[in-house]
This record gives structure tokens, C-alpha cells and sequence, in this order.
């Protein structure tokens, strides 16, 4: 078999079943693609003894019969999830050197299924950013371009390392965070598939904590059956992590019927944005007939809270990171300034944390540091919470109605180039989750699908939002979707 | 609510990172615009809301009062900029 880098996690499952290739083989070529691919800046640290460690083992579990769902499946892990005696920075100067002596429950959880990990991807630095242009390993780089124009374009961000890395095969999959739209957007700038499933379902025991309340782990894939199966694998209750859910997890590929008859599909009136680019309200309406042709009920609903959530997250996003950043001290791991003469311990911290965090995550360190500062956390942090209460009530009241899903755009543009936006305010930075916080605050899953291509020759996604804890049904929604929008693209390849 | 440069410096000492005094008015700025855009929560009516603890409302889960894991001095400081003795070391904190 040729390119087995470009197979999908489904297809080279079957494959090895049937003994037409192996994990050494797949993994192998993994690794010559990313040899090849050091244009796109995706993977950071590689790990390929490892990978071929696990691949030979995966192998001889295979020939006896006893492998299990994910055996023999190459895949990149994100570099905010802590992995055992391999680098694990959250792409920040602050955790350089910092080798953890344990492995996270997700990645040992994809680990215990077979999966082979063949090293660390790019991000944005703490997963702070939405087109990987914060990582202290430089910019990651989207396979895509625009027509025959050879600027660089983001692959999206946090997740903008693992996005690149799937859309360009030099993995089969990978593993994304979402916080804010950190595994949605950028699937949608890349052409993949990307889900942050509800909140509790996957551990955050060893990933890198940035806003607890909010964090999920996912897969980024090459469509949705793998999202399904990999899914699978990363979630399940965890006793280290007290807000993980005890709760049983579906098979979620038997799920797959593509059968959305009767469903509910609502179009939120609010998503409809003041200046939306025409493709992108194009795409919406084109997914819609889609759902409606595939037998679904299409129903306008509001959610009136909607153009709060990015204001509500940018209290509560900053706020827990700067709780859960004041760890990094130079004292337990990473990087320590080098003192003066005279030097004390709060100048220690003073300097550590200057030269470790970069201006992104020096910034809302302040800002979440001032907003739960005293006189200012009623006035900020609790109203935050308040309004919290009332996004997560909109979502609430439209599903208590009978919505079974919710349709949105995924991002409100395609790619831009890298350094495009580096004159703007950090609140336009911040505009492109506007379609994918409001799931984060309501701890609700949220799935990216691509569904075509704008002018300039660039994949966009559409989202679906689903009822907590019924990942196996919004992810059967996709998949009528994206048999529907039958999107095949790959990027032309000139790394 | 407007941020001043006196603010901002307070802010950064909080937080524990060292801004130049020359950076604090760029500082100061960019806090004014996220202030400016989070402004924008005073217009919804939250009487009587309450603010959210959990997203997902669950109970915690219990677990017996044992010691469940220990005696990994080496692995704990194993990651240390300056460990000594089986101890984290840092700059004298007490004369």
C-alpha cells in the first residue's frame, strides 16, 4: 500500500486487521512525512524510537489476536498534555526542560488502546491565542494557501500545531484542547475535524491547566468515524480529576448511522454577525438544506445571551489562568532568571515569570490577576459568573424545547496570513471564537465539520452543538453532514 | 474604569512579573481596551442570578482519608532549576 500516512485511523485499522500493513509500516511513513514537512513548523518534538518502540509492539499484539480499538495507530499529542520523560512545554519558555515524570490520562489512556505517539505539536503558549503566533517555538504553519499565492497562513490556534499536522497527513490524527475554540477552529482552517466534547467527559489529570472550568481535551481527525473512535478512547472517568464524569462512554462508532430523521436542528438568530463575511452565511444556509434534505426539522431558536460570551470569557478565561499560572515560579520546574547581586525571592519570581511567559500570557495573567483583584472581583469576576449562568440557561431553555442540535458557523472567517494580525488590538484577536466560546461556557459538546471552500480556495467548517453528554448523537448529525457536504479537499502539497 | 499607569504597576507586582517602567503606559493601554470590551457585561440585568460554580452540577466525588501515594522525593525534584539535598533551593527568604 502507498502514502499510508494519508489513511484515515478507520481505514488503517481495517487494514491492519486484515494483515495488509503494519504499525511499523504506517508509523514509518509518519515519520518520513514529518522529516518532510519542516516548512510547517507542526511537530516540535518527535519521538520517533518511541513510536517505533510502540509500533513493534502494537504489531506483535496484533499477530496474537489481543489488540485493542486504537492498535498500531500513529498520532501526535499536543504539547500541553504531560508525557512521560518527553518534553512537555505548552509551547512556553517557562516549562523549558521540564520532562514530566508522568503521563496525562488522556494520552495513557490512547497509550493503553495501541496508539502510537510519534511526538509533540505546536500550539499557542499555554493554548492562549487563535493562530498558534504565541508559541515560544514559532509560528506553525496551515498546509493551505490561498490560490497560487504563497503566503503563510495560520492553521488556527491553540491547536494550531496538531491542526496542520493531520491536514497535511503527517499523523492519522491528534489530540487538540479546546478552552475557548481551541480544537474547532482550527479544524476549520485546515479542512479536518475537530470535537471538544462535554465538560467532564475527558480527564484533565497532566495537561497543562490554563481555565479549569473551561479546558476539554479532543481529537482533530480526517473525518467524523475516526473523531468517533478516537473519542472513544480519550474519554471515561478518572479518579485524579475530581470534575471528570462518572459515566459510561458509548461506543460511539456504532453510533454512526448517518440516520438524523425527525431530529431537531436549531439555527441561532444571534450567530448571525454584523459584517460576516457573504460565503460564510453561504455555508450556514447550505448546511441547513443539508440537514433539512437528510430529514432533519430545521427550527430558528435564540440564544439572547450570545454577544456576552466573549466579554463573560475573557473575565473567567484570565482569571482562572492566573490562578493557575502563579505556579510557575522557578522553584519546582523550568526555567529561573539569573539573579543580580542582592537578588531576593520575589525578584526571582518577578524576573522568572518576565522572561518566561511571553506578552500574550504575561497579559492575561494581568488582566485576570486585576479582575480578581480586591474591589474589583464583584464587579468583574462575579458579574461574570452571573452572566455565565444565564448563557448556559439560553442553551438549557432551546434543548428543553426539543433541539437535538444546534448549527452555527465554525469560525466568522477562513485563514489569514500569519502576522496579518499583529497590528491589531487583542480584542479583534479575540473575535474569532465569537461562534465557539459560548459551548465552552456552557460546558456543552461542539463539533467542527468542513463543508467547503471559500473563493481563494480555502477550507471552512460549520459547527454543530450538542446536548451534554450526547457526543454519539451529535457526532451521527455530523456525520449525515458530512456525507451531505462531501468534502474532499486536501491541500496542494509544496513543503 | 480606567486603568492608570500606577495601576498597571500595581497589577504586574500582584502578579509577579517585572514590567519596565517604560512598557507600563503600552501596558496600561492595552488593559483600557479588554476593560472597554468587558465593559459591555454591565448591561445585562443579572438580579438574582447566581453565579455559576460548576458547569456541569455534579456532587464531588468522596474517597477514604488514606494516603494513597508518596516516597517520590527523587521524581518530585527531579525538574528543579537548583534542588540540593533533597530540598528545592531558592534565594535567602530570612535573614
Amino acid at each position: 500500500m502507498s502514502d499510508l500516512n494519508t489513511l484515515t485511523l478507520a481505514q488503517a485499522r481495517d487494514a491492519l486487521r486484515k494483515g495488509e500493513t503494519t504499525s511499523v509500516a504506517l508509523t514509518e511513513a509518519c515519520l518520513a512525512a514529518i522529516e518532510g514537512a519542516g516548512a510547517l513548523n507542526a511537530f516540535v518534538h518527535k519521538t520517533p524510537e518511541i513510536a517505533l518502540e510502540r509500533a513493534k509492539a502494537a504489531d506483535a499484539r496484533l499477530q496474537s489476536g489481543d489488540a485493542p480499538k486504537m492498535c498500531g495507530l500513529p498520532i501526535g499529542i499536543k504539547d500541553l498534555f504531560c508525557t512521560k520523560g518527553v518534553p512537555s512545554q505548552a509551547a512556553s519558555r517557562i516549562l523549558e526542560g521540564f520532562k514530566p515524570e508522568y503521563e496525562s490520562t488522556v494520552s495513557q489512556q490512547l497509550a493503553d488502546a495501541g496508539a502510537v505517539m510519534l511526538g509533540k505539536l505546536n500550539m499557542d503558549e499555554f493554548a492562549m491565542g487563535s493562530s498558534n503566533e504565541t508559541s515560544c517555538y514559532g509560528n506553525a504553519v496551515n498546509p493551505w494557501r490561498r490560490g497560487n499565492d504563497d503566503a503563510a497562513l495560520t492553521p488556527g490556534g491553540s491547536s494550531g500545531g496538531s491542526a496542520a499536522a493531520v491536514a497535511a497527513d503527517l499523523c492519522l490524527a491528534a489530540t487538540g484542547t479546546d478552552t475557548g475554540g481551541s480544537i474547532r477552529q482550527p479544524a476549520a482552517f485546515v479542512g479536518i475535524t475537530g470535537i471538544k466534547p462535554t465538560y467532564g467527559r475527558c480527564s484533565r489529570w497532566g495537561i497543562v491547566a490554563f481555565a479549569s472550568s473551561l479546558d476539554q481535551a479532543g481529537p482533530m481527525t480526517k473525518d467524523v468515524r475516526d473523531a468517533a473512535i478516537m473519542l472513544e478512547a480519550m474519554c471515561g472517568h478518572d479518579p485524579k480529576d475530581s470534575t471528570s464524569a462518572d459515566l459510561a462512554v458509548p461506543d460511539f462508532e456504532a453510533m454512526l448511522t448517518g440516520d438524523i430523521r425527525g431530529k431537531v436542528i436549531g439555527i441561532p438568530r444571534e450567530y448571525r454577525m454584523d459584517g460576516m463575511p457573504e460565503e460564510i452565511e453561504a455555508l450556514w444556509q447550505q448546511g441547513t438544506e443539508m440537514l433539512r434534505a437528510a430529514g432533519a426539522e430545521i427550527r430558528d431558536i435564540s440564544l439572547p445571551h450570545t454577544k456576552y460570551a466573549l466579554p463573560t470569557y475573557y473575565v473567567i478565561a484570565p482569571a482562572e489562568a492566573s490562578s493557575n499560572l502563579a505556579r510557575y515560579d522557578g522553584v519546582r520546574y523550568g526555567h529561573r532568571a539569573k539573579l543580580a547581586q542582592g537578588d531576593g525571592i520575589t525578584e526571582m519570581y518577578e524576573k522568572t515569570r518576565a522572561e518566561g511567559f511571553g506578552h500574550e500570557v504575561q497579559r492575561r495573567v494581568m488582566v485576570g490577576t486585576y479582575v480578581l483583584s480586591a474591589g474589583f472581583y464583584d464587579a468583574y469576576y462575579n458579574r461574570a459568573r452571573k452572566v455565565r449562568t444565564l448563557i448556559k440557561k439560553d442553551f438549557e431553555d432551546v434543548f428543553a424545547a426539543g433541539v437535538d442540535a444546534i448549527l452555527t458557523p465554525a469560525t466568522p472567517s477562513a485563514a489569514f496570513g500569519l502576522g496579518e494580525m499583529a497590528d491589531a488590538d487583542p480584542v479583534q484577536m479575540y473575535l474569532n471564537d465569537v461562534f465557539t466560546v459560548t459551548v465552552n461556557l456552557a460546558g456543552l459538546p461542539g463539533v467542527s465539520v468542513p463543508a467547503g471552500l471559500d473563493k481563494q480556495g480555502l477550507p471552512l467548517g460549520l459547527q454543530l452543538i450538542g446536548r451534554p453528554w450526547e457526543e454519539g448523537d451529535l457526532l451521527n448529525t455530523a456525520y449525515a453532514l458530512e456525507q451531505a457536504a462531501g468534502f474532499l479537499a486536501k491541500p496542494g502539497k509544496w513543503w | 474604569m480606567s486603568i492608570d499607569q500606577s495601576t498597571a504597576a500595581k497589577v504586574a507586582k500582584l502578579a509577579r512579573i517585572k514590567v519596565d517602567e517604560e512598557a507600563l503606559p503600552a501596558l496600561a493601554a492595552e488593559f483600557n481596551t479588554i476593560l472597554g470590551f468587558i465593559e459591555q457585561l454591565n448591561e445585562v440585568d443579572v438580579e438574582g442570578v447566581e453565579p455559576m460554580v460548576s458547569v456541569t452540577p455534579m456532587r464531588l466525588k468522596r474517597r477514604a482519608d488514606g494516603v494513597t501515594d508518596g516516597n517520590q522525593q527523587a521524581k518530585v525534584l527531579s525538574n528543579a532549576p537548583d534542588a540540593r539535598e533533597g530540598f528545592f533551593a531558592v534565594p535567602k527568604v530570612v535573614e
